[in-house]
Order: structure tokens, then sequence, then C-alpha cells
């Protein structure tokens, strides 16, 4: 997959005039008698948006969209540093969206969708969270035969204490230096409890493999190469594992760090109103359903949030502000390398 | 707006009260917006000094230089009251390291140790930053570290609004309370004047008392001007009245000696000359005493007048008591009196003394002017609403003269020259008339004489 | 008639005292209450003749007693106020009429005729004269079994004529007494009543001679 892609994107980068941020992806979805195109710039892949796409264009039938996908940092650093012009970006990476907004790159947008979302949905009228996702831990059964499945963060350090044979070198999580994802997990679950630091430790005594990406991650569960992944975005597990395979998803008990995936309209969008427009279909009831069915991500739910006393979500406030910074980003890596890299 | 003020102690009440409200309303829109201003930034400041400490307090002084740690929860905390952007800049030795490099620098000459806030443009927003300096030691030197966190205010703006707004409906609805209220006031204040107004103006025209019962303290110097007005009214009324009565008897009781001696002359002298001389005495004596009469009776009747001093009167026995009166002096020249009233009560509402002074008047008239052996006729009938006292007489008339000539003062018929009379006779019945209500109508009688209709309203 | 005068100004009580004695009354002056009444504790009157304003007191008050004792001698109160107020008063306090001062002695004559006939009484004698009786009070002379009604004018001159029969009184002085001052008199005015008297007493030994240029008389026949 990551060869096309990539071969997509040189093609891409040749013909259009090039764009000073990576793209990873672009997909043109017209529309007969096209009045408008709608820009959207997003790190989730089209195979899961397309869907949603579709299902605005039969509400819009005269609207294009145009699709780019980046990768975090890149969707980032083309509205921050390119101020490219897109009418909505969409990202899981809940601290750079929430930069974007703080410092003044985010259009405000007011609608009864909108309105209807719960306080911790969204941040002034300018960041929005259309689905919500648990950070989960993959397992191979067959790695973890003879051994209970770790229920807590506490178990899963005794467990690899106990067996560190099985589990050398066949640990995987996001290298929190390439993958903005992986950042925000490392560092939000650096915040929960010391047990991050101990675990990190842990594995980091055991060589654990670095991944950039999440699609290797779970092949390389699934192909055997790893007993398990750790901090992983569920619906990317949900969708690449097949049912009753060997890999599992698992929740930790302790607590389960759940990501907002948001949007937000730029500053500079030409058509913030079909930006705005998408954002609210997002929200709607015909996108949420949408977005559980079709994409397979879980809509905003407050009662399912109530529901799993586990679940973290992160908080949508300044506060990811801190971890953007770059000395205490410097100190957060030097730290993690240190544990986990160097042990 | 002047005149309209000056005409109405209650309006001028009202408005001065209703502006003393309008001002305290406004005054306390501004206090409130002013204090939850005041409340909200302070509390938002308290929480962005917080923010500020927690950074300062986890600087730490290391070989390399100074370590900055940042706690999640400095910048976290920030959005508990609002979710306003937040800025922040750390300058170490002069130098910013971190942080966004234009957020401006604190005002000169303070204290840096406790955090001091000041609000500041910034960028396309105004924020309100609170800066704290810490002096960290790096090798033995100390190295002055400033850290500042900012924020966009728009969330106590918020919440200042709807304060406002409330504070505002408070405004007004003290305002509306105030209102009502001060239009309660001004007439629970007013009502003494109200009652003092009522109770002298519910007097008769003979009350002279001094104004009694409680008097609130502001109207006292009124009321005590009132009484001693009503006192001096009283005095000069009494000293008026004596005076009166004092000078009708000077006056009258030589007169009487004068007449009477003048008679006695005339029996004692047959003298053509001397007789004449008494005579016309004797006329001159007359006059004197019957002008002096009518005047004190016209005069008291003109009193009488604007202060009636109504009761329920039986015409009947009114017009038989004068005719009784008037009877030894019609009889003097064989007149005779012939008086008509109905069997049952005519009762009317009004001034005996009036209505009886004017009776007298028109009969006194009717004997003077009628000649010996004449007949007067006094009737009293009731007809539509009205009760008519008619005098006729086979005198002499009115020779042309109308009644409206003849009720003027001092006006005299043109026939009567060699009769006494003052000529105010008919005024004075005509004045009672008007005051009663009534009409009076004087005309030549058929067959001779004057017919004079005195007619009064039945109530 | 006894009138019971109550004056204290003495140049008027003296003038009315001549003047009623001049019409044959008999007068007594009090010229104060407590004089008035040392007068009344040892004589009888006919009429008492009371000005209000004396030296030792309000003749009001002294009404207001009078009627109190129950006293039923008439009271014609002379008084120099007009006001009706006044005369009510005086009425109410228990006078019998006023006059107001000055007055005409004929009108005085009149209310006291008045008066003494509304409270009846046999004060008055009745005076015989020739043949007929002549009763002042009622105003009558009775010829033989007829009583004739004498008018005011009438009653006045045959007062006169009988008060001295056979002597002549003057047409002046019949006018006088008969006319009052205010009135214009015709020349044969008096020959008028004359006339009217001489029929009232026909049939009667009384006779008016009519003496001419000098008067008239009454004689008996």
């Amino acid at each position: 997959m990551r060869p096309i892609i990539t071969a997509v994107a040189l093609i891409c980068a040749s013909i259009w005039p090039a764009q000073a941020f990576e793209i990873e992806e672009e997909h043109q979805f017209p529309a007969p008698n096209a009045s408008a195109e709608l820009r959207i710039l997003s790190t989730t892949d089209t195979i899961t948006f397309t869907p949603l796409i579709e299902g605005f264009q039969k509400n819009h039938p005269d609207l294009a969209v145009r699709y780019t996908v980046a990768s975090s940092q890149e969707v980032f650093r083309a509205i921050y540093d390119d101020s490219a012009q897109f009418d909505l970006v969409i990202s899981s990476a809940m601290d750079l969206q929430m930069k974007l907004a703080n410092d003044g790159f985010a259009a405000s947008h007011s609608s009864d969708a909108v309105e209807a979302l719960p306080v911790w949905a969204f941040w002034r009228d300018q960041l929005f969270a259309f689905a919500q996702e648990p950070v989960v831990m993959i397992a191979s059964q067959a790695a973890f035969k003879g051994l209970t499945l770790p229920r807590t963060r506490q178990d899963l350090i005794r467990i690899l204490r106990d067996n560190p044979e099985r589990f050398r070198a066949r640990i995987g999580t996001y290298d929190p230096q390439q993958s903005g994802a992986g950042y925000l997990f490392a560092t939000q679950d650096s915040r929960q409890s010391d047990t991050f630091w101990r675990l990190a430790e842990v594995m980091g005594a055991l060589s654990p493999r670095l991944y950039a990406s999440t699609g290797a991650m779970i092949g390389d569960v699934q192909s055997g190469k790893l007993a398990l992944a750790y901090n992983v975005l569920g619906s990317y597990a949900t969708a690449r594992l097949p049912a009753g395979g060997d890999g599992v998803v698992v929740e930790l008990e302790d607590f389960t760090l759940t990501l907002l995936r948001t949007g937000l309209i730029p500053r500079n969008a030409t058509r913030p109103d079909l930006g705005g427009a998408f954002l609210d279909f997002l929200l709607s009831d015909e996108g949420r359903r949408l977005i559980r069915d079709k994409a397979g991500l879980p809509p905003i739910d407050e009662a399912a949030l109530a529901a799993g006393q586990h679940l973290r979500p992160i908080r949508l406030d300044p506060g990811l502000l801190v971890f953007v910074d770059p000395l205490k980003r410097r100190r957060f890596l030097n730290e993690w390398s240190a544990a986990l890299i160097h042990p | 707006m002047k005149t309209y003020l000056a005409h109405s102690i209650r309006r001028r009440l009202v408005l001065q009260l209703l502006i003393v409200a309008a001002v305290l309303a406004v005054l306390l829109y501004f206090s409130i917006r002013t204090v939850a201003d005041d409340a909200v930034e302070t509390t938002q400041d308290s929480i962005l000094g917080a923010a500020t400490m927690a950074i300062a307090d986890q600087l730490r002084g290391a070989d390399e230089g100074v370590e900055i740690d940042i706690p999640y929860s400095a910048f976290s905390m920030l959005s508990s009251i609002s979710q306003d952007r937040v800025f922040y800049r750390i300058v170490v030795g002069g130098e910013t390291i971190t942080g966004y490099p234009d957020l401006p620098d604190p005002p000169q000459g303070t204290s840096l140790l406790s955090p001091v806030y000041f609000s500041s443009p910034f960028r396309d927003t105004d924020v309100r930053i609170a800066a704290v300096e810490r002096a960290v030691l790096v090798e033995r030197s100390s190295v002055p570290v400033l850290v500042m966190v900012a924020q966009t205010r728009q969330g106590q703006a918020a919440i200042v609004a709807s304060m406002a707004n409330r504070a505002a409906a408070l405004g007004l609805g003290f305002f509306a309370v105030a209102a009502i209220l001060s239009l309660l006031t001004a007439s629970s204040v007013l009502k003494p004047l109200h009652r003092l107004a009522g109770s002298v103006g519910r007097r008769g025209p003979q009350d002279l008392r001094p104004v009694t019962g409680s008097t609130p303290a502001e109207l006292v110097p009124f009321v005590l001007s009132l009484n001693g007005f009503i006192s001096r009214l009283r005095a000069a009324l009494t000293r008026t009245e004596t005076f009166i009565a004092e000078a009708a008897h000077h006056i009258r009781t030589p007169l009487s000696t004068v007449r009477a001696q003048a008679e006695i002359a005339l029996r004692q002298t047959d003298d053509a000359e001397t007789r004449a001389t008494l005579h016309k005495m004797i006329r001159a004596v007359e006059d004197s005493a019957r002008s002096a009469s009518q005047l004190l009776d016209h005069a008291t009747v003109v009193y009488r007048t604007d202060q009636r001093d109504d009761a329920r009167i039986d015409l009947r026995t009114l017009v038989q008591d004068v005719a009784r009166m008037s009877d030894p002096t019609a009889d003097l020249r064989d007149i005779t009196l012939d008086v008509t009233v109905p069997d049952i009560a005519v009762e009317i509402q009004g001034d005996r003394l009036l209505i009886e002074s004017a009776l007298r008047n028109l009969v006194d008239n009717s004997i003077k002017y009628t000649l010996a052996d004449g007949l007067i006729g006094i009737a009293l009938t009731v007809e539509s609403g009205r009760a008519d006292i008619i005098v006729t007489d086979t005198g002499r008339g009115l020779s042309g003269a109308t009644a409206k000539e003849l009720t003027e003062r001092f006006r005299r018929g043109a026939n009567v020259a060699d009769v006494v009379g003052s000529g105010l006779g008919l005024t004075i019945v005509a004045e009672v008339a008007a005051a009663h209500d009534g009409a009076f109508t004087l005309a030549d009688r058929k067959g001779g004489g004057a017919c004079a209709r005195l007619s009064l309203p039945l109530r | 008639m006894r009138f019971l005068l109550v004056e204290d100004n003495a140049d008027l009580g003296q003038s009315v005292q001549k003047r009623l004695a001049m019409d044959g009354h008999a007068v007594d002056w009090a010229q104060s209450l407590a004089d008035a009444e040392d007068h009344l504790g040892v004589a009888s009157y006919d009429l008492i003749l009371l000005d209000i304003m004396l030296p030792d007191g309000d003749g009001r008050d002294f009404l207001a007693a009078h009627r109190r004792a129950q006293r039923d001698t008439p009271v014609i109160v002379m008084t120099a106020r007009s006001a009706v107020s006044d005369r009510v008063a005086l009425l109410d306090t228990g006078a019998d009429d006023y006059i107001t001062k000055p007055f005409d002695f004929a009108e005085l004559e009149a209310r006291c005729r008045a008066v003494l006939r509304r409270r009846g009484g046999a004060a008055q004698t009745q005076i015989s004269f020739a043949d007929l009786t002549f009763d002042p009070l009622s105003a009558t002379v009775t010829v033989g079994d007829e009583v004739r009604e004498l008018r005011n004018r009438e009653l006045r001159l045959f007062e006169i004529l009988v008060a001295a029969p056979g002597r002549i009184h003057s047409k002046a002085q019949l006018c006088d007494r008969l006319f009052s001052f205010a009135e214009a008199v015709s020349d044969n005015a008096i020959e008028v009543y004359v006339g009217r008297l001489r029929k009232k007493l026909a049939g009667s030994a009384a006779k008016i001679e009519t003496v001419r240029g000098v008067g008239y008389r009454l004689t008996d026949t």
C-alpha cells in the first residue's frame, strides 16, 4: 500500500504546483455541473472517508469535493506555515488542531448541529469533534497462550517482566518522534499515571519495535511478528483485524484514552460555508450513521462515554498546548527515548 | 416644564422621586457591572496567576542552564472558566526561549515576585497577561527568568455581558417598583393636605373656629397662620358687627329724638310755615333712617349670598309671618293684605333670612307705592318644580321702566320721586333670587299696579 | 293705654313720653332695667316699650327673664338694629313685635293695637258716647244692635274726635295724625274719611259737624 501511495503522491506533486507540505493521497470527487469545490485536508485515509463524502454529495449534488490526505504534522504545517487554502481541516492530532485554533488559524462556525454538541466535544466555536475513539492495545492470542490477557497496565508490566523471552522484540508501539498520534498518545498516557514510565522501562528492556504507521503495526501483529501493539487507534484495529482472528482488541481497564477526531475551518478558507456545511453533515443523524456504519468510527456519544468507566477522553483544552511547546517536547522525547530506546 | 411642575406638588414629588429612582437604578446598573467585571477579572486573574506560578515553581537551575517544565495543569486550568485562547512566553536572561515571542513585556518598575496583571492588544485580539519573575541559580550566578501567561478575555466579556443584562433587568425592575412606590408615596404624603383642605372646605360660612386636629409638623406653620388669619377675621367681623350696632344705635337714637320732638312741635303749632318746615324735617329723618336700613340690609344680603346658610324652609309659614308683620303698616293706610297659600307645606332648600329679606322688601315696596284703600295680594303657588311668591298691588305700576332697570342699585322709578326710598329694595330681591338659582320678574299688572314674581326652585 | 317705656337716653325718652301723652296715653318712664323692674313691681301696664341697649344690661336678657317669669305684659322692642336676623332673634327671644328707631308713632300705635288684639284680654275698656259703644281694640262701633267695623283711618279719626268731644280739630292737625309724613295728601283727603266715618255713625246720635274754615267736631245730638 505504502509504495503505491508514495508513487501517487510523487505524481501528484509533479503535476500540480509544488506544495510545500507532503501529501499522502489526493482524491477528487466530482459532481455533474459542479458549482463549487469543497477542499478538505485530512489525516484520515480516503477509504474511510469516502462513504461520508458520497453521503454529503447526495445532499449537495452540485458540490465537488477534493480530499487531500497528509500526516498530522504535515497537515499542521500546511495551515500554520504555508497558509494552504483548504475549506476544512480534519485531524486526529488534537494537540496540533488546538494549536491551530489557539493561534488564530481557525474561523468561527455556528449552527444548530454544533450547538448540540456536548461541552467536552468542542472548543470555542472553532474546533469540533465528530468521532470519539478509544486508544487500545492489540494482542495476539497465540502469543499469549497460557497467559491471561492483561486487564490493566499493572498486569501488563507484570506479564512482560515475568515472560521476557516471549515478548522480546515482539512489542510494537508508535514512534512519537515520527507519529503525531503516537506522540499524543504517549504524552497523554504519561499524564494519567506513573505506570507509563515503568511500562516504558519494561518495554524498553525488551527491544520494542517503533512504527510510524498503524497499518504496518497491525499487519505485523497479524503476521505474528508482534505479540502486542500498544496504543493503537481502536477504529483502525477493528477495521483491519478480521473477526475471530488471532488479534484481539484489549481496552485496558485502569484507563483507556479516548481520542477525539476534530475538524476546523481555516481562517483563510475560500469557501468556509462549504466547510461548515460538511462539518454540520458529519454531526447530523445521517452523518453519524455513516460514521458509525460505513466509516467504522464511533460518533460523538456522551452516553457511551459515561457508560465506559475506564474511558478517559482527552480534554480539548489549552493544556494540549503544553506538549506542543518545543522545550517540553524535547524534554519528553528525551525522557521517552531514554526509557524506551536506550534502557 | 417649570410651569408643569409649579402647579402641582404631587407631580413635583412624583417626578423628583422618579428622577432619584432613575439615578439610583442607573448607578445600580453601573455598580453591578463594575463589581461583576472586577469580580470576574479577579477570578480569572487568580487562575491566570496560578498558571503562571505553576510554571514558575517548576523552574530549576541545572548545569546546562535553566530547566523549564511547563505543567500540563498550568494551561489546562485556564479552561476552567471559559474557552479562551492561551499564549505564553518564557524569557531567560533577557532572551525568549519558548512561547510567543511577540507577547508584550510587563510594565517597568513593578516587582514581579508575585504575579502582575496587565492588559494588552496582541496579534488579532486583546489579552490579559500575568507575569512573574524568578531568579534561578545557575552555576553560582543568578539568572532572571520571566514567565508570562496570557489569555483572551472573551469568556469574561460574555459573563460580564450576561451579568450586565441581569443588572439592567434588575435596574429596570427596581425603577418600575420605585415608580409605583413613588406614586403611592406621593398620594400618602399629600393625604394630610387633602384632609386639611377637606375639613376646612366642609365648614359652613359662619364657622370661624380655629382649625384643630393633628397635623403633620410641616403643615403646622401653615395651620397656625390659617388660624391666625381666622381669628383676625373673626375679630374684624366682630368689630365690624359691634361697630355697626354701635353706629346704628348712636345714629338712630338722636334721630328718634329729632323725629319725636318734631311731631310734638307739629301738634303744638298751627302756623303753616312752621308746619311745612317740621314736615320736611320729619321726612328727612325718615329718609336717612330708611336709607340706612336698606344699605345695611343690602350689605347683609350681599355677604350672605356668598355664604348661604341653607336649611329646609317652609315658604308657607314664612309668607304668613311676613304678611302678619306688614299688616299694621298696610293697615295705616287702609290697605288690605290678601294672602293666599296652599294647604300643604311648601318646602325648599334655601337661606331663610335672605328670602325673608327679599319678601319684606317686596311687600314694603308694594305698601309704599299703593294708594290708600288699595289691595295687595301675596300668593304662594307651586308649579312644575318651582315655588312662586307673587306680590301684586294696585299701585302706580312701573310707568314704562323695565324690571332690569329698576333692579339696578339705587335706581328708582320715574314715578316715585315723592316717595321716600333708597332704590335698593328691588336690587336686594334680584340678588336673593340669583343666589337661590331662582328668578325675579316685575311687570305691570293688567288693570293698574305691578306684579312681582319671585320664583324659587323646589329642592 | 298704660305704657312702661324703658329707654336710657334722656332726650329720646322724654320726647317719646311726651309724644305718647299727647295721644292720651299714660307713660311711665324707666331709664334702666333695675328701674323697670321696680316699676313692674308696683304697677301693671298694657304694654312695655323696651330699648335693647341699656346701661345696666341687654334688653334681651330682660326679655328672656320676663318670659321665664311668665309675666304676660306684651313687649314691643324698640331697636336701632334693622337686620333681619336681629329682628327674628328678638321675636324668638319673646318680643311680641318690634319697631325700628326712629319710628312713626302712628305705626307704633298700630303695632300696639295689633299686639293687644292678638293677646286678647279685656284690657281695653269700651268707650260709650251718645248712644253708641266704641271698642278701639276691635275697631268697632255698636249702634243699637249693629256692630259696625271701622277701617284703620276711620278708627283713628274717631278716636281723635271722641277723645275730646265738642272740640274743633283743624284739618291740618287731622292730616298730621291720619297720614304719614311721607305721603302726599290731597286737599279733600280728610273730607273723604270724615264722610266715611259719618256713614259708619249713621243712625246714631253721634254726629260729625263741619265747622267751615276751622275744622270738625264730634257732637252728641
